[in-house]
């Protein structure tokens, strides 16, 4: 479908994007790689006033390291996340679970920020940002905030950064030497997940000694499976992974869909925990 | 880069298409491509609700908004307002209700067409949409088609006071004959709605053509023959007045064999407003707007004696017509009628179809139409059959199939399948499927208790091609022929025109018609121009569905090829001073027997008849012949398909491991693309095993009615086929061919769940729904083994 007509403002620095979403009131939005955002023009679920297209703001893009940080421009399209290095080597898990996103074409376009941003409770990597204790750093006329990632999803297609405000960048704390996996789970390859599970765990003595347990669309927000990773601290086999991921749809809010009703959403959060924290953590 | 073509040998040979070169470098001209001047755009206001009576529509807000040019409800069209016809009153009762272009008092499914905008540019003619003010009244939506047909529903077209479109019977001697059986298996299939999903949405172009009284409307259609013919009929336009294009067309599936609403209103507004009318559907309005396939509830019987010999069979039928009957909807599953014995040797043979009427879109053919449902059904029964007499299930395949020495054999349903050997074609199948192997592995994953369970499906089948013998279409009450045409024209400089009326949207004509000409005229394919779609350059024709364009239109290009050559010979030979029986013609030349320095080429006796200077007393000029042939019989392409399944049992999970099918589609005149063909079809009927299903809920709204819920396999989801052919050639066809476009839908279907089922059958599972998605299957498995 052809959208409804919208002015085109396009920014060439983060400022110039803040006073564009400044001038376009509350209904103006931002324009990234498009990949959620042309959908939903096309469609007319969205009639926007101004939309401001931030893809070519250079302090938006790349992947730099600060510190004991991993940070990723916002604008950085998934493609240019899987190929970095230092993503692979420190936040592997971002990698993995970016990696499981749509098709190449979409890969190319779409970004992390957006991603992220767009807060769809089906997106894959919500709950690596939450799970990893990312930090998102976010520009409005006031200056830049930090928002860390437990209070930046604040619902379903819902975050912290307000319609005046953009996303810059998101920080991953390094985790080297961490075993990671994302356990998709969808009907075909280039749907949305179902269910997925993002893991990283680092291992000591063939034990686990740490867990970060994310979980994909079991409600409106990511979820942080706390209750696992408490209770895998110390497991060393299969058996006993399973056993602690048995806890994984404990509070729960977890919602029915034509893909799923409750019973089986549970189900699966709690199998595919126990096979991604297998998997992060080389048990076999 | 030219290829280097030995003609002569053109027929069989695996050549690169002609029509990749445009299609790749993105120089198609889809209809949407077609840009005239003075056009103007036309949108459409669908309902919202799937049942209601319309208590006002005011367009004078649309009329009011920038760049609109006109709009229009039923009352404002009148007489333009002209209905979709059907052409297939399948019993002499049959119900057949108005569908009127524009909805007049009610609509009757969401997306049921209510009133139409027409501006300067689509993006207006959408906006205007929006300032068309309707009120609605909700009735009670009919979805459940039992519940249809019980006394107390509400109608869908209440002044026919039923729902029941017709009831078709067809035998009558099952209940007899299963007395003689030892064992009776009854099983209720849903073959559930599916949605073509063709990449290129329809579109339309019709526009006054100035010069003379002509419109021409360009459609993307699989039938531009007979859209023209049914648009002459239903808008009152004189046919001879009236030219259809079916300019590139991005796949149809059935989907693109029908007259549409937004033909008949594109074209009543190009002639009331005098200037060119375009139409492009979204996605959105293509999964409720155009026409739906599928869609059976299937209540099968199977009877056999102790040993496995079939007994008979009975099949009752409620097929979901949806709210209106488009051009073939009723016939649809009478086309699958014939096909429920499959390839099996059988005593009795019942069949009961009720068609239904629904506040859902309406259905019609979609790849096979009828016969994938035939197919599943047979096939899926066979399987159950099988388990129930604990046999191995090809065993019981092959103790009832006809064998190679028995054909031609007329089956219990009456269709003569003239030539076939399934024991070839499994042998092979079996063979490059290593079946022992994977029985040994299921076997072991069994013992073992593995979370992954694997599963081997079968389907043995056959399916009728070439649609269609006239007569029989006559006995089937269906209102035209099956007849196809060609004419083979040689240009002045040589060059070949072949006129076809077959009408291809993705499948490869422009190529494998070449080579069949070439392989007569020995002209390099390169040299030959196939002509077709356009009811001015190629007039007589009854274009493409139904796997019918090569067994019946190649009938007519090898016909009309040989002709020509006839004529040709007698021009040649009076050039050459000798007679025709002198002649021998070899590679495009015409030679004197004994003595090759006196030839001349097929170009020179063109140029000869086209200057007619020196021709034979009798011989008209130009070189041209025509063939209009009507197909003796159906051809009947068979093969055995195998599927390993695998089956996470802790998931519900279904990954299609190994895929090996061995087809038999008689001779093959391009086996790259009979392969491409298979790869699609195949990729179709997976979809309907395993991904797709358009589903409403209580209320009529659909509830998956876009793409990221109604979802198609990609190639990610696939495994690379394994595939092969055998090749008993069809004697229903002097080409020996047989039809390939729907064999890979029809076959692979049962296949994939077959194997499902197999996989999970020692956990007490012996059905599976379609689409298995992981859900419906953990379901299942949790059922079965006694749980929630």
């Amino acid at each position: 479908m052809i959208p409804v007509a919208f002015d085109y403002k396009k920014a060439t620095s983060v400022d110039e994007a803040l006073a564009a979403l400044a001038a376009g009131g509350e209904d103006a939005k931002i324009l990234g790689g498009g990949q959620s955002l042309l959908p939903v023009l096309r469609l007319r679920l969205n009639a926007p006033s101004v939309v401001v297209d931030c893809s070519t703001i250079d302090e938006l893009k790349g992947v730099c390291e600060d510190g004991n940080n991993v940070v990723v421009g916002a604008g950085t399209t998934h493609y240019d996340v899987i190929k970095n290095p230092m993503v692979n080597q420190s936040v592997s898990l971002l990698a993995k679970a970016t990696a499981s996103v749509a098709d190449p074409q979409i890969r190319h376009r779409g970004t992390l920020g957006g991603a992220l941003a767009h807060a769809d409770p089906r997106a894959d990597q919500p709950p690596v940002a939450l799970a990893l204790d990312a930090e998102f750093n976010i520009a409005g006329p006031g200056g830049r905030r930090t928002v860390s990632a437990a209070d930046f999803f604040i619902g379903p297609f819902e975050t912290a950064v307000g319609p005046d405000e953009i996303l810059v960048s998101v920080a991953f704390p390094k985790l080297d030497g961490w075993g990671s996996h994302y356990e998709k789970f969808n009907r075909t390859a280039q749907a949305w997940s179902i269910v997925g599970a993002a893991a990283a765990v680092r291992m000591d003595g063939g034990k686990i000694a740490e867990a970060r347990i994310g979980l994909t669309n079991v409600g409106g927000t990511p979820h942080r499976a706390t209750t696992v990773e408490q209770a895998l601290v110390g497991a060393s086999s299969i058996a006993e992974v399973e056993a602690a991921c048995a806890h994984a749809s404990d509070g729960l809010e977890a919602f029915a869909d034509d893909d799923a009703d409750v019973d089986y959403r549970e189900h699966l959060a709690r199998v595919l925990t126990a096979r991604a924290v297998a998997k992060a953590a080389g048990l076999s | 880069m030219t290829e280097v073509v030995d003609v002569g040998t053109a027929l069989g040979r695996p050549i690169k298409r002609k029509e990749d070169a445009r299609l790749l470098h993105g120089q198609t001209n889809w209809t949407d491509n077609i840009q005239l001047p003075g056009t103007v755009h036309m949108a459409i206001l669908r309902s919202p609700f799937a049942h209601a009576t319309i208590t006002k529509l005011d367009i004078s807000g649309a009329l009011a908004m920038p760049n609109v040019v006109a709009a229009f409800g039923a009352a404002e069209l009148g007489d333009l307002n002209a209905s979709v016809p059907c052409v297939w009153p399948v019993t002499d009762d049959m119900v057949a209700p108005d569908f009127p272009a524009l909805a007049k008092d009610k609509v009757r499914h969401v997306g049921d067409a209510v009133a139409v905008v027409v501006a300067s540019d689509a993006r207006s003619a959408a906006d205007a949409l929006e300032a068309i003010v309707v009120d609605y009244e909700p009735l009670d939506a009919v979805i459940d088609m039992e519940k249809a047909i019980s006394p107390d529903s509400t109608y869908v077209h209440d002044d026919k006071g039923t729902n029941t479109c017709y009831v078709y019977n067809l035998g009558g001697g099952y209940d007899e004959k299963v007395k003689e059986a030892d064992v009776v298996v009854k099983r209720r299939f849903i073959n559930q709605r599916l949605i073509p999903v063709f990449m290129e949405p329809r579109s339309v172009v019709a526009a006054p053509m100035g010069m003379s009284d002509e419109i021409t409307l360009w459609s993307s259609t699989q039938v531009p023959h007979i859209l023209r013919l049914l648009l002459a009929l239903v808008t009152g336009v004189p046919e001879n007045n009236l030219r259809v294009v079916a300019p590139d067309v991005g796949g149809g599936f059935g989907g693109k064999l029908q007259i549409y609403r937004e033909e008949i209103l594109a074209l009543q507004l190009a002639r009331k407003m005098g200037r060119p009318v375009k139409w492009t559907e979204t996605r959105s309005e293509d999964m409720v707007a155009t026409h739906h396939g599928r869609d059976q509830i299937q209540d099968i019987e199977i009877a056999a004696k102790s040993d496995g010999t079939l007994v008979g069979l009975k099949v009752d039928l409620i097929a979901n017509m949806g709210a209106f009957l488009q051009i073939i909807t009723p016939g649809v599953p009478l086309l699958g009628m014939f096909m429920y014995p499959g390839i099996y040797k059988m005593g009795a043979y019942d069949f009961k179809c009720t068609g239904v009427f629904t506040n859902t879109t309406p259905t019609d053919a979609y790849r096979g139409a009828g016969r994938p449902e035939a197919t599943y059904a047979i096939e899926r029964i066979m399987d159950e059959l099988a388990a129930e007499l604990g046999m191995e299930p090809m065993e019981l395949r092959k103790k009832n199939w006809i064998k190679h020495e028995e054909f031609p054999y007329t089956t219990i349903a009456g269709l003569t399948y003239d030539t076939g050997n399934y024991e070839l074609a499994t042998a092979r199948a079996l063979e490059l499927f290593d079946y022992d192997g994977l029985r040994a592995e299921q076997k072991q994953r069994r013992d073992s208790g593995d979370k992954v369970q694997l599963g081997i499906g079968i389907s043995t089948f056959t399916e009728m091609c070439g649609l269609a013998p006239s007569r029989t279409l006559g006995a089937l009450k269906y209102v035209a022929g099956g007849w196809e045409h060609c004419t083979v024209r040689v240009l002045p400089t040589g060059k070949v025109e072949v006129i076809t009326g077959t009408s291809p949207h993705g499948q490869g004509h422009e190529t494998a018609w070449s080579q069949i000409a070439s392989s007569i005229l020995g002209i390099p394919v390169e040299d030959i121009e196939v002509v077709h779609s356009d009811t001015g350059r190629a007039p007589y024709g009854m274009d493409t569905y139904g796997s019918r364009s090569l067994a019946v239109g190649g009938q007519a290009i090898k016909a009309a090829s040989e002709r020509l050559i006839e004529k040709a010979a007698v021009i040649a030979a009076h050039q050459l001073e000798c007679s025709t029986s002198d002649l021998e013609y070899i590679n495009g030349v015409f030679q004197v027997k004994g003595d090759p320095e006196k030839a001349q080429p097929l170009g020179a006796v063109a140029f000869e008849a086209f200057t007619a200077h020196n021709l034979p007393d009798g011989v008209e000029p130009t070189l041209s012949a025509e063939a209009t042939i009507d197909p003796q019989d159906f051809s009947y392409p068979h093969g055995t398909h195998l599927a390993a399944m695998e089956v996470d049992t802790e998931t519900g999970k279904v990954t299609l491991r190994k895929y090996v099918c061995v087809d038999d589609v008689g001779i093959q005149v391009n086996p790259m693309i009979v392969e491409g063909q298979v790869h699609g079809g195949l990729a179709q009927g997976i979809g309907q095993a395993l991904y797709e299903g358009a589903f409403y809920d209580q209320d009529g709204q659909p509830l998956n009615a876009n793409m990221s819920s109604y979802l198609v396999p990609g190639a990610p989801d696939l495994p690379m086929f394994i595939t092969d052919t055998t090749c008993t050639p069809s004697t229903t066809n002097p080409l020996g061919t047989k039809g390939v476009g729907e064999a890979g839908a029809i076959a692979s279907t049962p296949a994939i769940i077959n194997g499902v089922v197999d996989a999970l059958r020692h956990l007490g599972v012996n059905d599976v729904a379609m689409p298995a998605t992981p859900m419906t299957v953990w379901k299942t498995i949790q059922a079965a083994q006694g749980g929630k």
